[in-house]
């Protein structure tokens, strides 16, 4: 069972709840905001492995290439062009499609392959802690998360902490959630950004339920669309400077009695609404 | 000689488009003939690699310079690959910026400006 924390706005708490919900579930966490990954900072794992994430990329044979051009012709992603006396490959555009190769009419070009990440991948107690770090400056991070999400344990619960917005890593991570939580908060950029994650899950045909973060009952920038939309709400986390604080320090809200019972309460939810 | 400009235009009162990649045309312009010829930029479509496809458009029209302003660092080193000298140039017409380059007063560039690319 695989459960996606997604929020259409960064900053929104989904690493906060993600983690506390691990804890409290006993569920494995796999921190797929390959970007920016900072679970790890909260669960602090033991016995980190690592796996290098490689890609493949053309590698033509200069010697015997007659600079007819066809593997520039059709690359889709202008990873490759024809220079005066050289085909130049710019291997941070490429999306190891092959068309280039399957393109040479006389076999020049074959795959090599490159490092863009790693997976790290440790324990908490019995839960499993997994994560990917995308290498600086590469744009391209779908590779990582495919590497990250293949093979998680079927038999348990792995809550998904997903990058923020609604952009295609987003897609790759529902495209393995059987269920999702979208975490909100109530100003106007929150409920924006919720729409689209909210149409996005609809699109999917993902069933899912909110969680408002920061919330102040005199605060209605959501109360409309929610009812509107008839979405199930799964708990809420007050705005409160402790948590602010307690996060701030790499600190764990659920050791604190108050928000191990507002936690409890989420996870009882989950299991009575979605599951 | 050839050299092209990146325009905001189709002749050559327009003014220069700052952008390189996703300049809206180029023309090109034969020292010799005095006479010039515009293409649309095919990069202005590209998702990615605006800059490449470009640069490929001009090294394929056998240009021996470039006047543009920022030249992003992929298509700086294909034209620098390919031999092709780049200028800067500033925010008035493509007439004035070319008799600047006659009159040899054009700065070469001589390292990338910065990567304007996206994300996903």
């Amino acid at each position: 069972m695989n459960i996606a924390v997604l929020s259409g706005k960064g900053g929104t708490g989904k690493t906060t709840i993600s983690t506390n919900l691990a804890l409290l579930l006993k569920a494995n966490y796999i921190d797929c905001d390959v970007e920016e990954p900072n679970g790890f900072i909260f669960l602090k794992p033991e016995y980190i492995t690592k796996q290098y994430v490689e890609v493949e990329i053309p590698e033509i044979d200069e010697e015997n290439c007659t600079l007819c051009g066809r593997c520039v012709e059709i690359c889709k992603f202008n990873a490759l062009a024809k220079a005066k006396d050289k085909i130049i490959l710019f291997d941070k555009l490429c999306h190891s499609c092959g068309a280039c190769i399957l393109a040479c009419p006389i076999d020049a070009i074959k795959f090599t392959k490159r490092t863009i990440g790693v997976i790290e991948q440790g324990k908490k107690g019995e839960i499993l802690l997994k994560r990917g770090l995308l290498n600086i400056g590469e744009p391209i991070s779908v590779p990582i998360l495919k590497e990250l999400l293949k093979d998680l344990p079927e038999e348990e619960i792995n809550l998904l902490d997903s990058p923020p917005g609604t952009s295609c890593n987003v897609v790759n991570v529902l495209n393995y959630a059987d269920i999702a939580i979208l975490v909100t908060e109530p100003t106007a950029f929150g409920l924006h950004d919720l729409k689209m994650a909210v149409e996005l899950v609809k699109r999917l045909n993902i069933p899912f339920g909110l969680i408002i973060n920061k919330y102040d009952e005199n605060n209605l920038y959501l109360k409309e669309y929610i009812e509107e939309e008839g979405i199930k709400i799964v708990g809420y986390l007050p705005y409160k400077k402790e948590i602010a604080e307690a996060y701030s320090k790499g600190k764990i809200l659920i050791e604190e009695k108050e928000y191990k019972d507002a936690f409890k309460n989420i996870a009882n939810n989950i299991k009575e609404v979605l599951l | 000689m050839k050299i092209a400009l990146s325009s905001s235009g189709k002749d050559l009162n327009s003014y220069l488009d700052l952008r390189f990649g996703r300049c809206e045309y180029f023309i090109i312009y034969d020292l010799e003939k005095e006479k010039f010829k515009v293409l649309e930029n095919k990069g202005k479509y590209s998702s990615g690699g605006a800059g490449i496809t470009s640069a490929q458009q001009l090294i394929d029209e056998s240009v021996d310079g470039v006047i543009s302003n920022n030249i992003g660092p992929n298509a700086y080193e294909l034209l620098n690959s390919s031999g092709i000298k780049m200028y800067k140039g500033k925010n008035i017409s493509c007439k004035l910026l070319i008799e600047s380059f006659k009159a040899n007063e054009l700065e070469e560039i001589k390292e990338a400006g910065p990567s304007q690319k996206g994300g996903h």
